[in-house]
Parts: structure tokens; sequence; C-alpha cells
């Protein structure tokens, strides 16, 4: 993987989530999030089904309703700046046979120069140098319909660090990703967070890979159960609770859907 | 050369062939959006929500039905695209129940009275009895739908990939969205008389769903939208003129020709 512009993570900054609620209609999903997130470091949400991960995406995002606020902040002198938030996400609502290629998806996304008329050639560039930090600078006339999962995930990872975020949201790839792309996925992950001043938060289903790559595990249900490094996390009761035996049966079948 | 374009003689026929050249690129233009946001259901509520439209004017005693009718569209349209955006699982059927509503009430309130026939040429359409007014009309939509198009339409798109995605990147989503509902609403309503409410959807849908057989990416995606909008209406004119049939649904068989063909060709091509 070439890393094309390295910026180290300066380890100055952080993101704070507090006191994150969210509610639909009668219905409490998530209950007082408090998140202490540093640049440079990998966050793996994990919990099971249904234990709000998403909706913890989306509310950061701001895609739903929440209460509470987040933060980001200068460490040194507390100074609040604006937050860039890159998110990736899982799958793209774009069927079989759509006319658009990676160039219209990220110039669409990107610009404001309208991509129906013509190309633009300063575009293509800064769209060819996002792709090449990937390795996917291949793709970039491909129709997006016809990438594979793994191919996919790239390019949208391309987008989300066009505009040089300080936080990258995302989810695990669940399908179309085999065993290989998966190890690919995270190491890309883990270079991406080595290498910018930027702070990940990842979705994550698969409890060996967050082992291996998080610095730091919130354990998700309803609200955070436990927070810390994947040895306290993984040590604790909650996540015995959650988890049980059913860590066992992961470990056997990863490659599951 | 006299004979080949010798239907172009009467004043009635040129204003048409103005007419037919205005509204086609029109429609393919709106079509792909359409097409690309899998709105079909959307616009074709809008097709019939103009009965409603006139038969509120009339109820309510408006001179000019037009105006109601217009102006009924756009409500609609924000109606619709605001209950499209709060239930995304069954918004086809929610999008049935009120076009059918909507076109009962309209047909229940104009065939009081035993009275419809006055209005049944709406149905159809008929691009024949455009007047130089109306044509400057639709000069001006087919204008102001371009500023849209170079404006807003990479938002639009972007929002049909992932709202969420888009939202994320600071595009208005939503103001995009009902703006798009009123300029869709405008385009159908100004259309209607001369397209007729019966095939109005498969004249926007169409050339853009031919088109998507082919293209790879969203230049030739609106390059050949735009073609075959304008061949199908122009050939649609002719042979209506000598077919003797209606020129709306003429242009709808030669559209629907084309895309059977770029189906074919794409089966063929393997893609």
């Amino acid at each position: 993987m070439t890393m094309r512009k390295m910026i180290k993570p300066c380890g100055l900054h952080c993101i704070r989530v507090n006191q994150l609620s969210v509610s639909v209609g009668e219905q409490q999903i998530l209950k007082d999030i408090n998140l202490h997130i540093h640049c440079g470091s990998l966050n793996a949400v994990i919990g099971k089904n249904g234990a709000g991960k998403s909706t913890l995406i989306r509310a950061i995002l701001g895609d739903i309703p929440h209460t509470g606020s987040i933060e980001f902040k200068d460490r040194e002198d507390g100074r609040l700046q604006r937050l860039r938030i890159g998110y990736v996400p899982q799958a793209l609502n774009i069927e079989k046979n759509t006319p658009v290629s990676v160039y219209d998806m990220m110039a669409c996304f990107q610009s404001r120069f309208p991509v129906f008329l013509k190309k633009s050639r300063r575009i293509r560039q800064k769209i060819l140098a996002a792709l090449e930090i990937f390795d996917v600078r291949g793709l970039v006339d491909k129709q997006v319909c016809n990438l594979s999962g793994g191919e996919l995930q790239r390019v949208l990872l391309s987008m989300a660090i066009m505009d040089e975020p300080n936080l990258l949201l995302l989810d695990e790839p669940v399908s179309g990703i085999d065993r290989n792309g998966m190890e690919l996925f995270y190491e890309t992950i883990y270079n991406l967070k080595e290498h910018y001043d930027l702070a990940v938060i990842l979705i994550s289903h698969d409890l060996d890979y967050v082992a291996r790559y998080a610095d730091q595990v919130i354990l998700l249900e309803g609200g955070v159960l436990k927070q810390g490094s994947v040895r306290e996390v993984y040590g604790s009761d909650a996540f015995q609770e959650v988890f049980g035996n059913a860590k066992e049966a992961e470990r056997g079948g990863i490659d599951r859907g | 050369m006299d004979d080949i374009f010798s239907w172009l003689r009467f004043d009635f026929m040129k204003l048409a062939f103005g007419a037919v050249l205005l509204i086609t690129p029109l429609f393919g233009l709106m079509g792909t959006m359409i097409v690309s946001r899998k709105m079909a259901f959307f616009s074709d509520a809008l097709g019939h929500s103009a009965l409603t439209g006139i038969a509120v004017g009339i109820v309510f005693g408006i001179g000019d039905t037009n105006l109601s009718m217009v102006v009924f569209a756009i409500v609609f349209a924000l109606l619709l695209n605001k209950i499209s955006s709060k239930h995304a699982e069954s918004v086809d059927t929610i999008i049935s129940v009120f076009s059918s509503l909507s076109i009962a009430l309209g047909l229940a309130i104009l065939s009081r009275g035993g009275n419809f026939s006055k209005y049944s040429s709406l149905l159809v359409g008929d691009i024949l009895s455009i007047t130089p007014k109306e044509l400057l009309y639709l000069g001006i939509l087919l204008a102001a739908t371009l500023g849209f198009w170079c404006i807003c339409s990479n938002y639009l798109q972007a929002a049909s990939i992932h709202r969420a995605l888009a939202k994320s990147k600071h595009i208005p989503v939503s103001l995009m969205e009902y703006l798009f509902a009123v300029l869709a609403a405008l385009v159908v309503m100004l259309s209607i008389k001369w397209v007729g409410i019966l095939i109005i959807n498969a004249l926007l849908i169409l050339p853009a769903a031919a088109s998507r057989n082919l293209s790879e990416n969203l230049r030739e995606y609106h390059f050949f939208a735009l073609v075959f909008s304008v061949f199908s209406g122009i050939l649609g004119l002719i042979i209506s003129y000598y077919a003797n049939v209606a020129t709306g649904p003429a242009i709808v068989i030669i559209a629907a020709i084309i895309y059977f063909a770029t189906y074919l060709y794409r089966r063929c091509a393997g893609t």
C-alpha cells in the first residue's frame, strides 16, 4: 500500500461524545453514550445485533436526531474546532446496470462541476490521487455497480479521505469479501490511522480482528457496557455476558454471511 | 426535399414540431433523474393529479383551471415527497393509494352531470393545438430545467447513491429533493395538455430506461436519453401526420421500440 501523503497523527486532538442518547418514538435505542476518542486511534464498536451500533454511527453523522453533544477539541488549550467526518457506508443504493462510473460517483459527492455535462480534468486528477492511496486508480472509469465488495470498499475509503477528515466512521464489510479481503481491509485501516491525522470508529463483527488491530474497544448494548483496551474489555464480566460462548462459536464460523 | 418536409407546410405542424423540440429534451432530462431515483410511481401519480387539480379549480370557482392544476400538482408533489422520505419501505404502495384517490376524485367531480367529454382530450393530449405563447412557456421551462441541472444534478445524484453519505458531505439533500419534486410537478403540468395523462409517464421513463441499457457513465446516460427522446418525438410526429393517429401515442410507440432494441443489444452484448 502506497501512502502518498504522510501526516503523522499529532496525538493532540480528541473527540468527545457526551451523553449521547437516541430515541425513536417511545423506544430509547441508545442511552447516555460517553466516548473519548484520540486521534490516531482505531476504536472498535462491538455488540450483538440490535445493540445500536449502526444507530451510534448515524447519530454521530447527524443522520438521526439525538440528544447530547459531540465535541472536537485541541487537547492542549481545549479549543473547540469543527469536526470533519469521513463516512464509509457498508453498501450503496446502486443496482445492476446503473450508469454511474467511479469518477461520476466521486465527482458528484466532491464537486459542484456538473458531472452529466463534461469530465473535469482537475477533478479527475484529485480523484485519481485519492484512489491511488488505496491502490485502486485503475477503477476510475469502471461502473460502480460492477465493482467487487473489496473494490467498492476501497473506492469509498478513497472518497472518505478526500476531505481530510478528523474522524472516519465505518462499518466493517460483511458481505462479498473473503478472508484475504478482510485481512487487507484491516491492514488498510490500520495503516490509515497510523499515517494520517485521524481517528477511526469501526463497527466490527469479528472479535478476532478487533483483538489484533483495535486500540480501544467499545462494548455496546443500548449503552456503553464496557470501554477500554482489548484486554480490559475482553476480560470483563460484561463481555462474558454478551458474547459468552458465542465467542467460541464466532472463532469457528468467521466466514459466515 | 419538398416531399420530405411537406408535413411542415402547415402552421400547426410547425408549432407542433417546435413543441416536440422543446418537450422531448425536457422529458429526456427529467427522465434520467426520475429513473435514477426510482420515482416512476411518483411521476405517474403527478400526471394523474392533473384531473384533480382541474376539478379543485372548478369546485372553488377559479377561472383559470391551469393555475389550480399547477398549484395542486405542486402541493401534491411536496406531499408525496414528504411521505416518501418518511416511509422508505412501502413508498410504491402509498403513492399508488394517493394516485388512485386523486384520479378518482378528479373523475368523480369532472364527470358530474355527464360532462366529462369536455376534459377527455386531457387523457390523450393534443400537441397540434399548441399556440406560440405556450411554446414560449415551454422554452422558459426547458431553460430553467437546464439551469437547475447544472447546479443541482450532482447533489441529487449523490443523494440517490447514498442519502446519509450525501448528508455527511453537507449536501442539502432534503432541499434538493423538494426542489426536484416541484420542478417535476411544473414540467408534468405544463406539458400534460400536449402529451396526455395516459402516456406522459411513458415519455418520461422510456428514453432514460433505454439509455441505461447502453450507458456506462452519467454523460453517456444523459446523451442517449436526450437523443432517444428527441428522435422518437420527431419521428412520432411525422408518423402521426401521415398515419393520422394521435401524436403522443405514436411517440411512445417509437420510444418503446427503441427501449426493446437497446434491451436486446445489451443482452446480446452480454453486459
